[in-house]
C-alpha cells in the first residue's frame, strides 16, 4: 500500500477552553477523494483548520508527506503542499476576481497554469475586474476553489463547497472534483450532501463529536444506508 | 487690492496655503496611521513621536555626519521604518493575540518614552534645521490677466520650500496609494487586513507582513517629520501637538481607510486654513467639529466600509 499523503493520529483541537476535537485518526493516500462526513458540529471544519494550523491550540500528530507539523504555524504548514478551501469561501472584498485569484503564493512547481485555471472556469476570467465578494455564492465557491488550484499544492481541502448552491452549480463542482483527481490531486473533501460525496469520494470517514467513528469505502455505501441515515441524522 | 468673498486675496491665498502646508502633514501621517491600523488593528500612539524622531534623526544626520536635507529625506525614514520594525518585531508581536488594547497601550507608553527621552536632551525650545539651499527663495505668483483683464496683480507670494512640500506629500501619497492599491504585495496587504488567517494558511508569512507594514507607517511618519523640520524647526514636543488632529482626521475618513485617509488629510487642512480666514476664532477646534458631525451623520468616517 503506498504511503499516505496525510496521516491524522490522535488529533485534539482546542477553541480557548471547548475541547472540540478528541483524537482523530484517519488517512488520505496520494490521488484519493476522501470525505469527512457527520452533522453540523461534528467537528469536520475543525479537522481542516487544525490540519492546516489555523486553530493553533492542537495535540497529536499530523504528518504530511512523511512530516510532522502539529507544531508549524500555518504558513509552513502550507509550505508542504496543502491547500484550503473554506467552509465560508474566504473571498477578499477590497480584491477584485483577478486579484483574489493570484493571491496565494506559487509553492511548489506542478501547480496550474492560469490560462488551465480560466479554462475550467471561464467566469473568472470574465469577471477579472470585479470586486470579489460581487460575484454569485456558486460563482463565488469556483474562484475559492479556482485559487487553491495554481499553487501546486498537491492536496485540497474543500470544506462543503456544495453548501447552498443550486444543482445545476453542485454538478459542476462535481465535474470539477472528477477533473482534478485525473489530474493527480488528493483531495479532502467535507461534506453533507451524502450523494454528492458519494458520487466523488473514494472512501468515507464519519465524524461525531471530534472522533472519526467509522470508515466507509464508496463501493459499500450502498451495503450501509441505514447506518448513514442514523449518523447523518437525515 | 482684488478682493475674495470680501477678504483680500493675498490673506486668502495666504491661508489656503498654509492649509494645504498643514494638509499635506496631515495626509501622510493620517495615511500611516490608516495603513498600520488595517494589520495591526491597533491605533499606533507612537505615530507623532515617530514623526518627531523622523525630524531629529534629519537633525542628527547634519549635525554629527554633515549629512543634509537631500539624503536626510531618504536616510531617516528608512532608519526610522527600522527602528518601527524592532519595535514591532519584539514589543507588538508578542502582543498579537492578545486584546488590541494592549498594543495600543504599549504604544501610548512608547510614545511618552520617546518623547520625554528628546525632552530630557534637547527641552522644548526647538532647534532649527535651515531649507536646502536648492529650495530658498520664494515666487511671486500674479492673477492671470484673463481673469482681471487688467495687469498683472499681485497674489501671494509662494515659498519654494512650501511648494515643495505639497509636492512631495502629494507623491508619496500617490507611490503609497499605487502600492497598496495596484501591486501584488498591496494585494497581500489588504487581503491580510481582511482575513490574515486565511492568508496565513496560504503560505503567506503574515506576522513579517505585519512587521513590514508597521515599518512602511511610521517611515511615512518620519518622511514628513524631514519635510516639517525646516518650516517648524526640530522639536521633541512636535509630534504631540500634530497626532490628536491627525487622530482626529483618520477618524473622518474613515479607520483604516487609505485614500480616505489621503483626502481627508488634505481635505481638513484646507478647511482649517480657510477658517482662519473667515473666522480666525474657531480653526483650532473646527476639524474636531468636523469630525463629531461626520460620527453623528456617518459613524465609519467619509470614506469608511461599514462599522
Ligand atoms: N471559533 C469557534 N470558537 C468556539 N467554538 C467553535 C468555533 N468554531 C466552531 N466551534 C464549535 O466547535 C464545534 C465543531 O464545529 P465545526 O465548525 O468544526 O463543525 P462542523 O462539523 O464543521 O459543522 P457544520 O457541518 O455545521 O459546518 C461546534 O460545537 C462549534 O460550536
Ligand atoms: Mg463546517
Amino acid at each position: 500500500m503506498t504511503e499516505p499523503l496525510l496521516k491524522v493520529a490522535g488529533l485534539n483541537a482546542w477553541y480557548g477552553e471547548s475541547h472540540i476535537l478528541h483524537g482523530m485518526d484517519f488517512e488520505v493516500r496520494p490521488g484519493e477523494v476522501v470525505t469527512l462526513i457527520g452533522r453540523n458540529g461534528a467537528g469536520k471544519t475543525t479537522t481542516l483548520r487544525a490540519i492546516m494550523g489555523m486553530v493553533k491550540n492542537r495535540t497529536g500528530s499530523v504528518l504530511l508527506g512523511g512530516t510532522e507539523t502539529v507544531k508549524m504555524p500555518a504558513e509552513r504548514v502550507a509550505r508542504l503542499g496543502i491547500a484550503i478551501c473554506p467552509e465560508e469561501r474566504g473571498i477578499f472584498s477590497s480584491l477584485n476576481v483577478t486579484e483574489n485569484l493570484t493571491l496565494p503564493p506559487v509553492i511548489a512547481e506542478g501547480g496550474m497554469s492560469l490560462e488551465e485555471v480560466y479554462s475550467l472556469f471561464p467566469i473568472l476570467k470574465e469577471r477579472g475586474k470585479s470586486q470579489g465578494t460581487k460575484l454569485s455564492g456558486g460563482e463565488q465557491q469556483m474562484l475559492a476553489i479556482a485559487r487553491i488550484l495554481r499553487t501546486g499544492a498537491k492536496l485540497l481541502m474543500l470544506d462543503e463547497p456544495t453548501e447552498g448552491l443550486a444543482p445545476v452549480i453542485v454538478e459542476q463542482i462535481g465535474k470539477t472534483i472528477q477533473e482534478l483527481r485525473k489530474r493527480d490531486f488528493t483531495i479532502l473533501l467535507v461534506e453533507q450532501n451524502f450523494r454528492f460525496a458519494s458520487s466523488v469520494a473514494d472512501r468515507h470517514y464519519v465524524v461525531e463529536h471530534g472522533n472519526v467513528i467509522d470508515e466507509i469505502a464508496n463501493e459499500a455505501i450502498d451495503q450501509n444506508r441505514e447506518k448513514l441515515t442514523q449518523y447523518l441524522g437525515v | 487690492m482684488i478682493e475674495f468673498l470680501g477678504v483680500p486675496l493675498p490673506l486668502f491665498m495666504g491661508q489656503l496655503l498654509i492649509g494645504l502646508i498643514n494638509g499635506s502633514f496631515y495626509a501622510v501621517l493620517s495615511l500611516g496611521l490608516a495603513l498600520i491600523f488595517g494589520l495591526l488593528n491597533i491605533v499606533n500612539f507612537a505615530h507623532g513621536a515617530l514623526y518627531m524622531v523622523g525630524a531629529f534623526v534629519a537633525y542628527l544626520l547634519l549635525q554629527f555626519i554633515g549629512i543634509g536635507y537631500w539624503p536626510a529625506l531618504i536616510l531617516a525614514p528608512v532608519i526610522v521604518a527600522g527602528l518601527g520594525m524592532l519595535i514591532e518585531r519584539f514589543l507588538l508581536r508578542p502582543l498579537h493575540d492578545l486584546d488590541h488594547l494592549y498594543g495600543l497601550l504599549l504604544t501610548f507608553g512608547l510614545a511618552l518614552v520617546l518623547e520625554g527621552t528628546f525632552r530630557h536632551f534637547y527641552g522644548v525650545s526647538g532647534m532649527p534645521y535651515s531649507i536646502p539651499d536648492s529650495l530658498a527663495g520664494a515666487q511671486r505668483l500674479m492673477v492671470p490677466t484673463w481673469l482681471t483683464g487688467e495687469d498683472p496683480v499681485f497674489m501671494m507670494a509662494l515659498p519654494n520650500y512650501r511648494a515643495w512640500v505639497i509636492v512631495a506629500s502629494l507623491i508619496v501619497c500617490t507611490a503609497t496609494w499605487i502600492l497598496i492599491e495596484r501591486t501584488k504585495l498591496g494585494a497581500l496587504m489588504r487581503a491580510a487586513t481582511e482575513k490574515p488567517d486565511l492568508v496565513r494558511a496560504f503560505g503567506v508569512n503574515v506576522p513579517a507582513l505585519i512587521t513590514l507594514t508597521y515599518g512602511l507607517g511610521v517611515g511615512l511618519a518620519a518622511f514628513a517629520g524631514v519635510l516639517a523640520a525646516p518650516i517648524y524647526s526640530v522639536n521633541p514636543i512636535m509630534g504631540s501637538n500634530i497626532i490628536i488632529v491627525v487622530f482626529a482626521i483618520v477618524v473622518i475618513g474613515g479607520l483604516g481607510s487609505i485614500g480616505g485617509a489621503i483626502v481627508s488629510g488634505f481635505l481638513l487642512g484646507v478647511i482649517e486654513g480657510i477658517t482662519k480666514v473667515f473666522y480666525p476664532e474657531a480653526s483650532n477646534v473646527v476639524i474636531f467639529v468636523v469630525m463629531a458631525i461626520v460620527l453623528i451623520v456617518r459613524p465609519a468616517g467619509l470614506f469608511g466600509k461599514g462599522a
